[in-house]
């Protein structure tokens, strides 16, 4: 296996294209799991750690750009302000160690259902920039997830950043795991309100072979919620944002879980992370 | 033998006995600079890789091993036909192939192995490797095992490793009179040590014929005893090092890598090492028995329990290792530290096509306390008693015997405890605010939400060194002599350090006994005599015990050359700083000057008091060398919504006898505590028709800082007269009761039955009603 350690974007690309199957590694939280247990013997990695402008995040406009690289650490002591889903959602990884090298872009790259970055990334309407040697594109988060560890990702191509709008409204995440820290989530959800667009995002993690939306439960949310008030959340209102992120799930029954269970407590979860959001929203 | 605790404990040797001097591995260890037996090296070496089954029952047609050594590096492919002396080896019956002769019983057996100058050269090889296997159903039932004749037998003895029974008494009279009667069914899932440093070592073959072997194992004689015939060799011709030891827990009992490096090592002449990884580490060695248990007992209206059955099913897997013993464990402490007059007990321990189970902290008590405890509750409940006084009013103590007739002659204090743990403080209130505090934890699963408090209790009696009439001794030498000037003492035994403190034990009390500060403790190997398993919280009892004989040795040594030299009654000298010291005459001589150029040096075994063996009908005798007891309180917050939960606070008492070192010590009762912790809420191997569903930390989850919460400790000593220094074995009991007091906190939070652990989500949110 050959370890190939560009320094520039566009040599990163030109190896990418010219070694079919390398696998880019960031920090190697899952790729060198799959290795070590010999799931994987790709040809070669390509380690894009040297590849300075991947390693930062800027705020842009209404967005924030997240280089691929950028850890998950980052993301908690610098983010969490304008990122607030997904810093809790990085709050969650592994230990510290892994999340000073663990990066949300290789969340991605590896696609699994289970990755705690998705669920606020869905929610919040990111964009995974992607580019090959034959140029870039920009594809919308929905658009990302194609199957069970699958992704719209061309062999060819490499993960550059990560855009996630800025947060204007309260964001939450919480995740199930049979552990207190350091454990894969049985499933998870994400909630993002936008109050100035009076608009609702959801994303359920190891809820169906791919990260999804809630749908339904979105729509119904944008209408039921009593936007102009600040009263508390009606009960009904998050019992039945409840149910509807349940009907959105298609667990299955693994290892880590029972599918009864995972729709059960996604429902428990988003019922309370909808009640936590808006507190924040009503007493803001 | 020196009865009790010696004047000299309060002795003024720095680092003695009674202190807590560091480790003298513990900065390496620390830093990461403590060699493993996975850091083992040798510049001639090659890897060696072990081929395993994919099924957990199959008949093996042929294996066709031809491609595999065609490939350019690899030096040797060997299958059972190789094993160069007898095929089968095993803890307590040789039921166990080296390499899978024509059946294989469990998923992970061992069939063939392959050295190669590379380890992915070796590996490719293996897989080049065909095994033409004939795939069997499995037999993955316990109780259909133990209790079906119709069951195919796995072995040719059939499926029932050992049936031990205890009766005392007549129960059905006794049930007569009881006013309340509960029963439950209890299941333990199977539990794995979980050891950071997987198996591994370093396989040298000797000019003479033989082997030296590098290891990282709990009992290095026994290990020889099982290697050597395997090897075709006499023991002397096998030569074995402890390696750096990370971890052990029961699961290096067992042999795993090391006849199949010596056999590699032997056939290509090459230094052979072989390391497993963590998923192949989950197929190599032995798990926890899991047990399904069916209880019954009766108490009078004053909470006096009048009778006890208990049908105890322990799934030994596809081969015996420990069950044997495991049994007699879970039948003779089957109704624990408690008084009970009339008592059916029936364990058995039997062959599935699970994997192999055998040793782990707890051995055999672990699963019956989880039980028996449970039936305390529910005792109490039905008695209407606080879940402490139905364990006070039934309490062993000095003079009571336990189910086996064994009684108890040393101190007992379980009421003493109970009273204790009732006046132990509960924890103050927490920032809820911070979710590290919250069931979930970090997860932010709630703020809040759902969340209730529950309050439980577990007692446990765990046997210390072996039992059933088993002479378990252990074997020290001691040299002392004068090094650059200095007295300086080197104490040599084969004792495992497998992470527990021994060696600096043994240091503590070389200074003690000979009043020498400086002490070296030899690299473990059996060049000396045995000093049996680092296991049944025995070597401080043990190897502590041999150490102080032979220390009394070179003591008495010492004695004689300056009585003789100085014309003093010996019995009245003492050694004290490095200096002989007369009753009368004060400070006689330095050590180093007495001693000039001679070294003394000597050897000495331990025997613990004999016991006897079980009564195969009626599990009658006095079995056990000395007993412990532990008791926890837990304090644990569920998410009654989520099933996720939050062990707040847990509260040990524990009688250990002597403290010896007290940092060692609270490291133990942490330790066993925590790993009690794992077997309540997550540790478990998932088996799916006899195969592994989670064999990786990814998945088979153990306790993180934030699942164990901070503890209390209240020691009590209270010295047995038997014991070295009167100390009492204190790696185990924590492990027993802090199962089931958790077990009872999520109980009293929820409700609910909680007859099985570990406790899964589902079993909160929607469990399955008897």
């Amino acid at each position: 296996m050959d370890f190939i350690k560009p320094t520039t974007w566009e040599e990163a690309l030109e190896a990418r294209a010219s070694v079919p199957g390398a696998v880019p590694i960031a920090g190697g939280t899952d790729v060198m799991v799959e290795l070590n247990f010999d799931q994987h013997r790709p040809p070669a990695l390509i380690d894009l750690t040297a590849i300075d402008e991947l390693a930062h995040w800027d705020l842009d406009g209404d967005s924030v750009r997240i280089g691929a690289t950028v850890s998950y650490t980052t993301i908690i002591t610098e983010l969490a302000n304008h990122l607030p889903g997904l810093a809790l959602a990085a709050r969650t990884v592994g230990s510290p160690q892994i999340r000073n090298r663990g990066t949300a872009a290789g969340n991605l790259g590896a696609g699994s259902p289970a990755g705690d970055s998705h669920p606020p990334l869905l929610s919040t309407g990111a964009t995974v920039e992607v580019a090959s040697v034959r140029g870039s594109r920009f594809v919308p988060i929905d658009e990302f997830y194609t199957g069970v560890k699958r992704t719209a990702l061309e062999p060819d191509e490499l993960i550059r950043a990560i855009t996630v709008p800025a947060a204007r409204g309260p964001q939450q995440f919480a995740k199930i795991g049979t552990r207190n820290a350091m454990v894969i989530a049985v499933c998870s959800f994400a909630v993002a309100l936008d109050p100035h667009e009076r608009a609702v995002g959801t994303g359920l993690g190891s809820a169906a072979p791919t990260p999804r939306h809630a749908t339904d439960a979105e729509k119904y949310l944008v209408d039921a919620l009593p936007w102009d008030s600040s009263e508390p959340l009606p009960g009904d209102v998050a019992e039945r944002f409840g149910e509807l992120v349940a009907a959105a799930a298609v667990p299955i029954d693994d290892v880590r879980g029972q599918a009864t269970y995972r729709t059960h407590a996604l429902s428990v979860m988003a019922r309370r992370t909808l009640g936590w959001a808006w507190e924040e929203y009503r007493c803001a | 033998m020196t009865v009790g605790t010696p004047d000299n404990l309060a002795s003024s040797t720095r680092g003695g006995v009674g202190q807590s001097p560091r480790r003298p591995d513990g900065t390496r260890k620390v830093t990461g600079q403590f060699a493993y037996s996975s850091d083992l090296w040798h510049d001639d070496m090659l890897w060696g890789v072990t081929l395993r089954s994919p099924h957990p029952h199959a008949r093996i047609r042929s294996i066709d091993i031809g491609a595999a050594l065609a490939t350019s590096g690899v030096y040797a492919v060997l299958t059972h036909e190789d094993v160069p002396g007898i095929k089968y080896y095993g803890l307590e019956e040789n039921d166990q192939p080296v390499l899978a002769v024509d059946t294989v019983r469990y998923q992970g057996e061992a069939v063939a192995l392959v050295a190669a100058d590379h380890p992915e050269t070796a590996r490719r090889a293996m897989h080049e490797i065909v095994v033409n296997y004939e795939v069997l159903d499995p037999l993955t039932d316990p109780v259909r095992a133990a209790l079906d004749p119709e069951a195919p037998a796995l072995h040719e003895h059939g499926n029932v490793v050992r049936h031990q029974p205890v009766r005392v008494g007549d129960v059905p009279s006794a049930r007569s009179r009881a006013d309340v009667v509960v029963t439950g069914e209890y299941e333990i899932g199977m539990q794995d040590q979980a050891f950071l440093g997987p198996e591994s070592g370093l396989a040298v073959p000797g000019e003479d014929g033989g082997v030296d072997l590098y290891v990282a194992t709990q009992w290095m004689h026994t290990d020889l005893r099982e290697i050597a015939p395997c090897l075709g060799l006499p023991e002397e011709k096998v030569r074995m090092t402890l390696s750096g030891v990370g971890g052990a827990f029961g699961a290096r009992e067992d042999l795993s890598m090391q006849v199949h490096a010596a056999m590699l090592a032997m056939h290509t002449g090459r230094p052979i090492k072989i390391v497993y990884n963590r998923e192949e580490s989950f197929y190599g060695h032995v798990h926890r028995h899991p047990a399904k248990m069916r209880y019954e007992h009766g108490a009078t209206a004053d909470g006096r329990i009048v009778y006890a059955t208990a049908r105890i099913v322990l799934d030994g897997g596809a081969y015996a290792s420990s069950t044997t013993n495991v049994v007699g464990n879970a039948a003779s402490l089957g109704v624990g530290p408690y008084i009970v007059p009339n008592v059916e007990i029936d364990a058995y321990g039997v062959y599935t096509n699970n994997p192999p189970c055998g040793a782990m902290r707890g051995f055999g008590a672990v699963q019956a306390c989880y039980a028996y405890e449970s039936q305390m509750d529910k005792l109490a409940r039905e008695l209407e008693l606080h879940p402490l006084d139905v364990r006070r009013i039934n309490a062993i103590h000095q003079g009571a015997a336990i189910a086996t007739g064994q009684v108890v002659d040393t101190p007992a204090p379980m009421r003493e405890m109970i009273d204790r743990l009732r006046d132990a403080p509960l924890p103050e209130a927490v920032d809820s605010g911070d979710v590290r505090n919250l069931p979930g934890g970090v997860s932010n699963t709630t703020h809040g939400e759902g969340v209730r408090r529950g309050i439980g209790y577990g007692v446990g009696l765990k046997n210390i060194c072996f039992s059933e009439g088993f002479d378990d001794y252990s074997t020290a030498r001691v040299r002392l002599e004068v090094v650059g000037g200095e007295p300086a003492v080197l104490v040599h035994t084969a004792a495992a350090e497998v992470g527990q403190g021994l060696v600096t034990l043994q240091g503590q009390i070389a200074r003690t006994e000979l009043g020498v500060e400086r002490v070296s403790i030899a690299p473990a190997d059996t060049q000396v005599g045995d000093a049996g398993s680092s296991s049944a919280s025995r070597q401080s009892y043990m190897t502590g015990g041999a150490v102080k004989r032979a220390c009394e040795a070179v003591r008495d040594r010492l004695f004689q050359l300056a009585a003789e030299r100085f014309d003093v009654p010996a019995d009245q000298l003492s050694l004290s700083g490095g200096k002989l010291v007369s009753e009368h005459s004060g400070v006689l001589v330095a050590l180093a000057d007495l001693l000039g150029d001679e070294a003394i040096e000597e050897t000495r075994e331990f025997h613990h008091r004999p016991t006897t063996g079980m009564d195969p009908v009626t599990g009658q005798g006095d079995t056990h060398t000395q007993l412990a007891l532990c008791i926890h309180r837990a304090v644990v917050d569920v998410d009654v919504e989520l099933g996720l939960l939050k062990v707040v606070d847990l509260t040990a008492v524990q009688d250990v006898g002597t403290v010896l070192n007290r940092v060692s010590l609270e490291g133990q009762i942490h330790g066993g505590t925590a790993q009690g912790l794992g077997l309540a809420v997550m540790e478990e191997i998932q088996l799916a028709d006899g195969k592994l569903a989670n064999p990786s930390f990814t998945d088979y989850l153990i306790p993180t800082i934030l699942d164990m919460p901070p503890m209390r400790l209240d020691i009590l000593e209270r010295a047995d007269p038997n014991a070295p220094y009167g100390l009492r074995g204190a790696g185990e009991p924590s492990t027993l009761s802090s199962t089931p007091a958790i077990a009872a906190a999520i109980r009293d939070a929820t409700g609910l039955q909680i007859d099985r652990v570990p406790v899964r989500p589902h079993d909160i949110v929607h469990p399955v009603t008897g």
